[in-house]
């Protein structure tokens, strides 16, 4: 069963002589090819931008996914999604992108491999803080991880920890199955049955790159929500309290 | 019996063991949810969208816990840490 390669790691394309470390493998090449379509293509797009009634096919394209995004961004979020939207929808396309490229043969996507997913994991870990720390300050981010109480301290560092670990796992897993599933199969139903479960692949590669993206999105927003929430609360109390005082008196 | 056949015996089992009990519990849970979704669609048509978008994020919760064993056992069959403690 050579064919069933749970990681892309291991398929080598150069090596360097001299450095043996050095090594470009099947992960590092598809990522670079998924990054250079989406930056070829949408500054190709992007080149001559019209605004009148008539609209080149492409950059209709790209305003339905950005607006679609934004859209999705606001719901999630409740808030203005420009601050967020660079770094959601990046994820979201380029998870997107490399998971709807497995249809090209000889294709293995660059998310079946766990080092791409615990990188792209990484950036939503470092860049909840950030967006946190802009947000409401240091102090302000800092004191939600002893929000109910100082004791739940641990609790909430290992969360952080953990859905992080969670996020990578979750997308390698799903995408790596499917690679795998596909590879067993045309084992001993090589004809018609792995079409269907490439058809499952792209499903659950778009659902899985929404996912990642909105859970990205509800991570971000639980760090950045905290004090409008409170602010709002206190707001529709205090219109309470003089709604009561009125009626009372 | 040597030691490898032991070590390859038990990772077989317990791979199909893994999947087989790991998947159970999700399956349970995501039934539950989709019921509970529909149920929740067909009362308030109008807030289908949150509902399918709150019941995606939910599905992808529940399901990693499946994708969790899903990669143990895909490990001991095919990434086995002590299969080459024992061949070499």
């Amino acid at each position: 069963m050579d064919s069933v390669q749970i990681t892309t790691d291991e398929w080598i394309f150069w090596k360097s002589q001299a450095w043996p470390a050095v090594k470009l493998n099947a992960t590092i090449v598809f990522s670079w090819l998924v990054m250079a379509i989406l930056a070829i293509g949408s500054w190709l797009v992007t080149r001559k931008l019209a605004t009148g009634t008539e609209i080149p096919r492409f950059q209709n394209v790209l305003e339905v996914l950005v607006t679609g995004m934004r859209d999705q961004i606001r719901d999630v979020s409740r808030q203005d999604p420009g601050k967020y939207l660079p770094f959601v929808g990046t994820l979201f396309l380029f998870i997107g992108m490399s998971n709807l490229l497995s249809v090209v043969p000889g294709y293995r996507p660059p998310t079946g491999s766990l080092t791409t997913t615990a990188a792209l994991a990484t950036c939503v870990f470092v860049a909840v803080p950030l967006y946190g720390i802009a947000s409401q300050g240091l102090g302000g981010y800092l004191k939600h991880y002893i929000q109910p109480t100082p004791l739940m301290l641990p609790f909430n560092i290992i969360g952080e920890l953990s859905r992080t670990l969670a996020l990578a796992v979750r997308l390698y897993g799903n995408m790596m199955s499917g690679t795998v599933i596909a590879a067993i199969l045309i084992g001993f139903v090589p004809l018609f049955v792995p079409i269907l479960m490439q058809l499952l692949g792209l499903l659950t590669g778009m659902i899985q790159a929404y996912i990642f993206a909105v859970l990205a999105m509800v991570y971000i927003a639980s760090a950045t929500k905290v004090l409008r929430e409170t602010e709002e609360e206190q707001q529709t109390e205090d219109d309470n309290e003089a709604h009561v005082t009125q009626t009372t008196t | 019996m040597d030691s490898t056949a032991i070590v390859a015996l038990g990772s077989i089992i317990m791979a199909g063991l893994t999947i087989a009990i790991g998947s159970i519990g999700p399956a349970f849970g995501e039934g539950r949810a989709v019921a509970q979704a529909l149920s929740a669609i067909a009362q308030q048509p109008d807030s289908s969208n949150t509902i399918t978008r709150t019941l995606f994020v939910g599905l992808a919760m529940i399901e990693s816990t499946a994708i969790y064993c899903f990669v143990v056992s895909m490990i001991l069959l095919f990434a086995n840490p002590f299969w080459n403690h024992y061949t070499q």
